[in-house]
């Protein structure tokens, strides 16, 4: 019997669909009166957590405890809400307005992971807010935990798991011992609808809430952003008369060749 | 060049996971937005509809022109929504209902048929049964029916209007003779949605003497003896699903199948009615938001006269007449669905003025919008036809926008 405990850490993000745009004073992409939603990548990490549950469940070789957190504002809730929604069994919030840098949300992770001590945390490769990709990997570091990233199949195993990974040019297999860490890609799972009566159930779901300084974590940005500029407007197509025409332009204006 | 490529790399992958396969433009920023149908709702209602315009997007936009073109009814993508709750939305929970109020179902409704106007619209009928099995059916009815109905393993279907009597429903002929553990039904229902593909037809028939306290109200399985069907009716709209006559030739209904009592079917019939124009009419709302948004896309990237058609101000005045209109619709349909959660005594009139305003407005944005995209609105690539088309029904069924004025008016004569 395998009793396990999951984490998995969700961010807020700006919705895939939202037409981004670059704030007035050129410092951030503007927030304000736009969609959010669970970043794509925290959806596919917290369906392979209700996946592994259901598996433990229906062969009956352990059980699971889904708990989900995620640290930002206090709209950090709507996302664990949803996550909730879907199959976690109960969510902290670690409220901060303050900017979080990926090592700052590691540490408050790794503050996290021990007053949980979990058998796994998953984190999704990236957000798709920053695409820092380096939360999980420095979770993995500061823990002192083996990691897998950029999962695309998971098997679980005795007080281990097998993980496939999309690496360049092909994928790679790698086991490791329990607990790790765990970054989930693009193709691991189709992340399931909520259902109406669960968002409704997501309710009665307990929330935990810390604040920064509950957790002692240094949260200070390590990294300042300079400035941040909308990428050049595309120009119109243009026609060409003839193949040489074409690879005149392509060598000589659009310097491709 | 290649700064660009990364950047559309960047979100494009992400159209495999499941979120993110809308077809429909681009969100815009939301609360800025005087369209936006999620102004004045709670979290709650928020999160119900981000889920319902999130599988219309994936489940039924990429598809409603494929199932208009081929009449095709999605059984399968029924019985997914089903699992998320669409079955039973405001059927109680101990058989597998959603237990939600009447506004919550509006606004769902109205998400999901941006997606597809028809397919909501039969899922508004099977909901509207379900619901009258669950309000007025016996115990035993209940959990015999419901379950399987919620899930939508078994398709419902509303039977009153007949080939003689349609806008004087009261008047219908189909009876209904007491012979021992059976009554015996004989006559012919016209128009019913789903008739022929539905599993249980819940069916007014003349139990007593002449007028609506005659009626009474059953449940009928398909495969009862004696229950047949007409031929599928060939139609301007509503193709995902199919519209039979449903005959009665002595068809034998077992004595428990009456719901409610006898002489109650016509009261039974108009409380499903109250609810039913309150749903087709928030059909109406997201096939007019739909077709506005389209609207919106196309006017700015067509150019005429050497400059986008959003420009000239006959378009930009057209624009906000367009959403001047969805906005009174949007309000007046919520108000009677908020009214039908509070089980207000005048909510038949507010029903049919609800009903009436907005399925007549919204059809007009939509006709609109084909205007606006010219030529290309007429084309059956545009999706803007489809909703023009499905939405006309609206002004028609659940009773005629002139039995609205009906209603309307009598409310206001009657001291
Ligand atoms: C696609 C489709 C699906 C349908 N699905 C169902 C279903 O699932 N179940 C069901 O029971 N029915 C269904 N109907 C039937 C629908 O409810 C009727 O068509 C509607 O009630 C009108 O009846 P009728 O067609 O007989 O028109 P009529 O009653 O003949 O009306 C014709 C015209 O006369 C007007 N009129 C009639 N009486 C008056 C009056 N007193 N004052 C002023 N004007 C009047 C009407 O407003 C209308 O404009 C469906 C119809 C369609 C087209
Ligand atoms: C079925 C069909 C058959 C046709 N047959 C023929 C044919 O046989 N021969 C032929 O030559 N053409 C034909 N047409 C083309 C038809 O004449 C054009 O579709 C029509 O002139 C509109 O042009 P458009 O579609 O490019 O729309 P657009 O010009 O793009 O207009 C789109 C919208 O913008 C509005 N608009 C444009 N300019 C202004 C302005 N300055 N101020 C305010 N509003 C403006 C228009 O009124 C319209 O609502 C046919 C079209 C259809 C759909």
């Amino acid at each position: 019997m395998s009793n396990l405990r999951i984490l998995v850490a969700t961010k807020r993000v700006i919705d895939y669909a939202v037409k981004i745009r670059v704030n007035a004073a050129g410092s951030a992409v503007e927030t304000a009166n736009v969609k959010h939603s669970m970043n794509p990548f925290d959806e596919i990490g917290t369906e392979q957590a209700i996946q592994i549950k259901e598996a433990l469940a229906k062969s009956k070789t352990g059980t699971a405890e889904i708990v989900v957190v995620s640290c930002g504002p206090v709209k950090s809730q709507e996302t664990l809400r949803t996550a909730l929604a879907m199959g976690a069994d109960r969510a902290i919030h670690v409220d901060s307005e303050e900017e979080l840098q990926p090592l700052a949300v590691a540490k408050l992770l790794r503050a996290v992971v021990e007053k949980e001590k979990p058998d796994m945390v998953i984190l999704g490769k990236q957000a798709i807010d920053d695409d820092s990709n380096q939360t999980g990997q420095m979770l993995a570091g500061l823990l002192n935990w083996p990691q897998a990233t950029f999962a695309s199949k998971v098997e679980l195993g005795d007080k281990s798991m097998t993980v496939t990974r999309e690496v360049d040019g092909g994928v790679e297999t790698v086991k490791t011992p329990l607990p790790a860490i765990l970054t989930t890609d693009l193709r691991l799972n189709v992340p399931r609808y909520a259902s109406l009566p669960n968002i409704m159930k997501a309710k009665k779901k307990p929330l935990a809430k810390f604040t920064v300084a509950d957790l002692g974590v240094d949260i200070k940005p390590r990294l300042q952003t300079l400035k941040i500029v909308e990428p050049a407007k595309r120009q119109g197509g243009k026609i060409v008369e003839s193949v040489d025409d074409l690879v005149d332009k392509l060598k000589n204006e659009a310097k491709v060749l | 060049m290649a700064s660009l490529l990364t950047l559309a790399a960047r979100r494009a992958p992400l159209r495999l996971g499941r979120a993110v396969t809308s077809v429909s433009s681009q969100i815009r920023n939301i609360s800025s937005s005087p369209i936006d149908p999620s102004v004045g709702l709670t979290d709650d209602q928020k999160e119900l509809q981000s889920l319902a315009r999130t599988f219309a997007d994936n489940e039924f936009a990429p598809k409603m022109q494929e199932w208009d073109e081929k009449q095709y009814f999605p059984a399968d993508v029924l019985r997914k929504g089903a699992e998320l709750g669409f079955g039973g939305l405001y059927t109680r929970e101990d058989v597998g209902g959603s237990g939600l109020g009447r506004l919550d179902t509006s606004v769902i409704f109205e998400a999901l048929s941006t997606g597809c106007v028809s397919t909501t619209a039969y899922i508004s009928i099977h909901n509207m049964c379900t619901w009258m099995i669950d309000s007025y059916g016996s115990e035993e009815q209940r959990q015999k029916y419901l379950p399987k109905l919620t899930s939508m393993e078994h398709f419902a279907s509303y039977c009153l209007t007949e080939p003689g009597a349609g806008s004087d429903a009261a008047g219908l002929s189909t009876t209904a003779v007491k012979k021992g553990s059976h009554y015996v039904l004989n006559g012919s229902k016209a128009f019913i949605s789903g008739g022929g593909s539905s599993d249980v037809y819940v069916i007014m028939a003349r139990t007593g003497g002449p007028g609506p306290k005659g009626i009474s109200c059953f449940i009928v399985e398909k495969g009862f003896k004696g229950l047949s069907f007409g031929k599928k009716e060939d139609k301007l709209g509503w193709n995902s699903q199919e519209t039979r006559a449903v005959i009665m030739e002595d068809c034998e209904v077992p004595v428990e199948n009456l719901v409610g009592a006898e002489g109650q079917g016509f009261s039974i019939a108009m409380k499903g009615l109250n609810g039913g124009r309150v749903n087709i009419g928030s059909c109406s709302l997201g096939a007019a938001q739909a077709s506005l948004d389209a609207a919106l896309e196309h006017v700015k990237v067509r150019k005429q006269f050497n400059q986008p058609l959003s420009n000239f101000q006959n378009t930009q005045f057209k624009l906000a007449d367009m959403a001047t209109s969805l906005l009174s619709s949007r309000l007046m349909i919520r108000q009677a669905a908020a009214m039908l959660d509070q089980d207000h005594p005048s909510v038949a009139s507010f029903c049919a003025m609800a009903k009436l305003h907005a399925t007549d407005e919204c059809f007009q944005i939509c006709d609109d919008s084909l205007q606006l995209h010219g030529g290309y609105g007429y084309l059956k690539d545009y999706k803007v036809n489809v909703y023009l088309r499905d939405s006309r029904v609206h002004r028609i069924l659940e009773g005629t926008n002139e039995i609205m004025r009906l209603v309307a008016s009598r409310a206001l004569l009657t001291e």
